[in-house]
């Protein structure tokens, strides 16, 4: 798919914006802080629902604009589709498809499908747990837009079941029979939307971990090879070949888990089993990257994962729109001409850079620039 | 900003549930217009809602006296109860006239996060009516969102012991919809809850 038609209202910097995109190679090119990843962000967003940069919405409309308004025309296979999200901070967001309103936006999701490579995605080898939980989270959502309701369902009950643990820790006396009974129901549905969660989540790890260890060994030739794992808060209690079990399969080891870890739970007041607990490993050959990787080794691994996604959804059905966002600065030349050979394939590359030549020769293609919010088209 | 008592009157009706400031302000201007015998007849019936609706001591509904129009009804079946959350689910299901049984209001549903917890529905009064034995089906009627699954699941653990009959409203798709428009959530719930066609 491709994006062949972009159109900003109120959005970030842009009062305005109109640009006609095409498949192949696109370079945005402009000194910092003038907006070219603006665009691409909007771009992100209209597949996302979410900023790759911000964690609220607000940051994202033009200051002293009420909302802001961003289209996409899309074609897939051919057929073209007219995305139109409005985004309302504070409020939910508005979606139309070829300008007809959706009752929900999330029901658009999956109509475009981008993969995103920004500077902060060094974050996903050196950060949080949390980083590397997000990537496996929207990849699914990506992959099927039913896990954008089991997300939202799953964190509502952790947040209720959080309240509970949370108020019945402030009394500090044994917690009376209701509040026990009352954590049971939570814990039968933790349980279930939690292990449903799990589930999808070994499959995706072990449909991703070749892969990342395919385009770790493309980036970075000389280094051990990348390997993936997932470190589940039930611990040994995962079955053998963790990927084939099932959502009816993992709920009751996950209530076994809860039920064992209750009193600790009560003593805390917060959840301690759940995916929300659960870590993604990343291994360098056979240390985890996270602290012993090198800044370079960690460059390339946070690459590898943006790639093997890639290719995840590519195998899906239609090629997703690839987005370099300022990454070719972070890399040695070596690096940068590697990454360029395995992107070029793609249907659309969309590329920001603050000068051209740190764009690779093999990526050529159509050229913008971005001065003070004005998106002028080279060749 | 409007000269006091009228003020007032918007910032009275802008505290009702679906009102904003705008709709305040017009409905305030409609009173200020209306005929005063319009408005005495409002007057007495907010007072009167006050003054002579209480709860039904059975079921928790809303009702003119100690028990309401449905507990008192004898032809109603009292072996079948059907739990809901508020009052206004009870009309709601009186006007699909299928049930013949009898309600109990819980006056809300489990959430810890806004600090309800079973000890502050109505679960004790539900309680002691199942006591006698006369209550044979339990049907669960909380909404189908988080809140109101957790309730159905705790009051379905809470009566196990008693072994009635415990059944929750079927969730799944909307009559005379099309499937296609079903989101996923929906369409999924009413895989799950697929019954065998006898034919």
């Amino acid at each position: 798919m491709h994006v062949a038609h972009l159109s900003l209202q109120d959005f970030r910097s842009y009062a305005t914006a109109e640009i006609a995109l095409a498949p192949g190679v696109t370079v945005f090119v402009g000194p910092n802080g003038q907006g070219k990843t603006n665009l691409v962000e909007a771009i992100g967003y209209v597949a996302a629902h979410a900023s790759h940069r911000v964690a609220t919405d607000a940051p994202l409309i033009r200051q002293g604009a009420p909302r802001a308004i961003v289209r996409a025309g899309v074609v897939r296979e051919d057929r073209r589709a007219l995305i139109e999200l409005e985004i309302n901070p504070g409020k939910s967001n508005r979606a139309r498809l070829n300008r007809s309103p959706v009752p929900r936006p999330r029901e658009i999701l999956g109509m475009l499908r981008t993969v995103l490579f920004a500077p902060e995605d060094l974050a996903l080898v050196k950060g949080d747990p949390g980083e590397r939980r997000r990537f496996l989270d929207e990849l699914l959502t990506a992959r099927a837009p039913r896990f954008a309701g089991v997300r939202a369902d799953y964190d509502r009950v952790l947040k209720q079941r959080n309240a509970l643990l949370k108020s019945a820790a402030a009394h500090r006396r044994a917690p009376g029979p209701e509040v026990l009974a009352t954590l049971d129901v939570w814990d039968s549905h933790l349980a279930r939307t939690g292990a449903e969660l799990l589930a999808a989540r070994l499959g995706l790890v072990a449909d991703l971990g070749p892969l990342v260890a395919k385009a770790y060994s493309a980036l970075a030739p000389s280094s051990g090879a990348a390997s993936l794992g997932y470190r589940s808060s039930l611990g040994e209690r995962l079955p053998a070949g963790p990927e084939r079990a099932g959502r009816d399969e993992l709920a009751p080891l996950m209530e076994e888990a809860l039920r064992e870890a209750r009193k600790q739970e009560l003593e805390r007041g917060v959840s301690l089993v759940g995916p929300h607990r659960d870590e993604l490993v990343l291994q360098l050959g056979e240390m985890p990257a996270r602290g012993y990787a090198s800044h370079g080794e960690s460059w390339s691994f946070a690459l590898a994962l943006r790639l093997a996604a890639f290719e995840l959804l590519r195998a899906d059905g239609d090629d997703p729109v690839l987005i370099l966002d300022d990454v070719f600065a972070e890399l040695d030349t070596g690096r940068r001409r590697r990454l360029a050979e395995l992107v070029a394939p793609a249907e659309q590359v969309l590329i920001t850079a603050a000068v051209p030549e740190d764009v690779p020769a093999e990526l050529s293609g159509a050229s913008f620039t971005v001065e003070d919010g004005e998106v002028k088209r080279e060749r | 900003m409007y000269e006091g008592v009228v003020q007032n009157l918007i910032d009275e009706l802008g505290r009702l549930p679906g009102v904003g400031p705008k709709s305040a302000q017009r409905i305030a201007f409609h009173l200020l217009a209306a005929d005063p015998a319009d408005v005495e007849r409002l007057t007495k019936a907010l007072r009167e809602v006050k003054d002579k609706v209480r709860f039904c001591r059975t079921c928790g509904n809303v009702a003119e006296e100690d028990e309401c129009r449905i507990c008192r009804d004898p032809r109603r079946d009292p072996a079948v109860i059907c739990v809901v959350e508020e009052s206004k689910d009870v009309v709601a299901i009186e006007k699909t006239r299928e049930f013949r049984g009898r309600y109990h209001v819980l006056g809300g549903a489990i959430s810890p996060i806004e600090g309800v917890g079973p000890e502050d529905l109505r679960i004790r009064e539900l309680m002691q009516r199942l006591a006698d034995g006369t209550v044979t089906e339990l049907i669960l009627a909380t909404d189908p969102n988080l809140e109101g699954e957790a309730t159905a699941t705790y009051l379905a653990r809470l009566v196990k012991p008693m072994h009635l009959k415990v059944t929750r409203l079927a969730s799944g798709l909307p009559v005379g919809g099309d499937l296609e428009y079903a989101d996923e959530v929906t369409l999924g719930r009413a895989f799950e809850g697929r019954r065998l066609l006898d034919v």
